[in-house]
């Protein structure tokens, strides 16, 4: 395995210190959630069997909309 | 899914390089380094170089946490495995040459050396087998340091203990910035360590250097915002600290992480393959958790081992310095079946992911 990749992983269950995890392969995982708060439906970073940060969607779906607004912007000024 | 959002989109991947060609140097080329396995993978495997004009060059620094393992460590393991202790690993480090052989080579001299998937399996086995003794080469940079530290939170069995060898990234960035001979322009910082120690550790590039540094994430879209950043920023002549990964990475990064890494490792100076010693860049176990230490606990220590084969250039590849394809041995003794140096190991080493891609 590659030890810097972290893989998203939505989460399914929460028990304790461990949750079951979907990488959208349709396998239920197990990992240590102890590094991180993560909710039922949250999506997490998982690395080597540790969720290691909460991923935002929010926060996704900004980036985003800010990439867009970054080229639009030169669109419009190329269009004065 | 987020995975699934527009971070892969040809069309505004094609937008944002042009984008980039716009705002390039048009003379001095602006060297832009990255510090991480992930992200050399994916600027090689979507061919993100083909998309930058001449002037923009993005290299590749010491991101790959097993490739910058030295010798006299890969030693240490191996060493125990021979005194027949039962030697845990990541898969990545099996074959990692030290100064005589690699783990995989005392394996096929009988060995006890198995590959787990994470520390918690190193704890499970050692659990199953009470009357063995197993250590856990602890390998990783901060990203992965974190998992070690849980582990030893839960207080693993007696029979475990842990040959940690943690590596830090920004006194390996300093080194990098601090080479005259390379004179870096831009740092892409590492996405996943980041989310782990957060953006403080990396003011000092923009502030002290006057680098432009950008965390950034690991889709292509990622990287290619990443460099167009860090390039406005040299156009701006604005040196700044900026996130373009916001979806992972926070400021202060994974706090209940970084108190449990304080807790449990002291800060040392350590020796990287084929850089030497980097000041106050590894992990060592505090005095406190000695009962967990495999140093201690068997009495081993090598202080000097062969990190560099004959006619290998892993030393010169981990910074950058040259391409994998200037090394005179890339491809022909050295293979990804049968490598000579630790960058031909791991799936996240430079000169293993070109010979994969290229």
């Amino acid at each position: 395995m590659a030890m810097c990749l972290a893989i998203p992983a939505k989460v399914v269950s929460v028990e304790g210190d461990e949750a079951q995890v979907d990488f959208g392969e349709g396998v239920l995982r197990d990992v240590n959630v102890t590094l991180v708060e993560a909710k039922v439906g949250e999506y997490v970073l998982v690395h080597a069997g540790y969720a290691i940060q909460v991923l935002s969607e929010e926060e996704a779906v900004e980036t985003l909309r800010l990439w867009n607004e970054v080229l639009e912007a030169e669109a419009e000024i190329r269009k004065r | 899914m987020i995975q699934n959002l527009r971070f892969r989109d040809a069309a505004l991947a094609k937008r944002v390089s042009e984008k980039i060609n716009k705002i390039a140097p048009k003379e001095n080329a602006a060297k832009i380094c990255h510090v991480c396995g992930t992200h050399e993978w994916t600027i090689t495997h979507f061919g993100l170089r083909s998309l930058l004009p001449s002037t923009v060059e993005v290299i590749a620094g010491p991101g790959c946490p097993v490739c910058i393992v030295p010798a006299s460590e890969i030693d240490e393991a191996v060493q125990l495995a021979l005194k027949g202790i039962v030697v845990t690993c990541f898969g990545d480090v099996l074959r990692v040459p030290g100064s005589r052989m690699s783990l995989l080579d005392a394996k096929a001299d009988g060995a006890d050396v198995y590959v787990v998937y994470s520390v918690h399996d190193a704890v499970k086995m050692a659990e199953r087998q009470p009357n063995k003794d197993f250590v856990f080469f602890a390998v990783g940079f901060e990203t992965t340091a974190p998992s070690t530290a849980v582990e030893i939170l839960n207080k693993p069995p007696e029979n475990l203990s842990f040959l940690v060898s943690h590596r830090l990234i920004p006194p390996a960035m300093k080194l990098l910035v601090e080479m005259e001979d390379l004179s870096l322009n831009g740092f892409i910082a590492p996405g996943h360590v980041s989310t782990i120690i957060g953006l403080e550790p990396y003011r000092i590039f923009p502030m002290r250097y006057g680098v432009p540094t950008v965390v950034a994430g690991f889709e292509p879209l990622d990287v290619l915002f990443g460099v167009y950043m860090i390039l406005k920023q040299l156009n701006d002549g604005n040196p700044l600290l900026e996130n373009e990964y916001v979806r992972a990475v926070h400021w202060e990064g994974n706090v209940k992480a970084k108190k449990l890494m304080q807790r449990f490792f002291a800060v040392v100076d350590g020796r990287w393959r084929g850089l030497g010693t980097i000041p106050a860049s590894k992990f060592k176990l505090r005095n406190e958790y000695a009962a967990c230490d495999a140093h201690l606990k068997y009495g081993v220590k090598v202080e000097h081992g062969v990190d560099l084969q004959p006619g290998c250039r892993c030393h010169l590849v981990i910074i950058g310095k040259i391409k994998p394809t200037e090394c005179p041995l890339f491809m022909k003794t050295c293979t990804p079946q049968k490598p000579v140096g630790a960058c031909m190991v791991s799936s996240e080493g430079t000169c293993r992911i070109w010979a994969k891609t290229n």
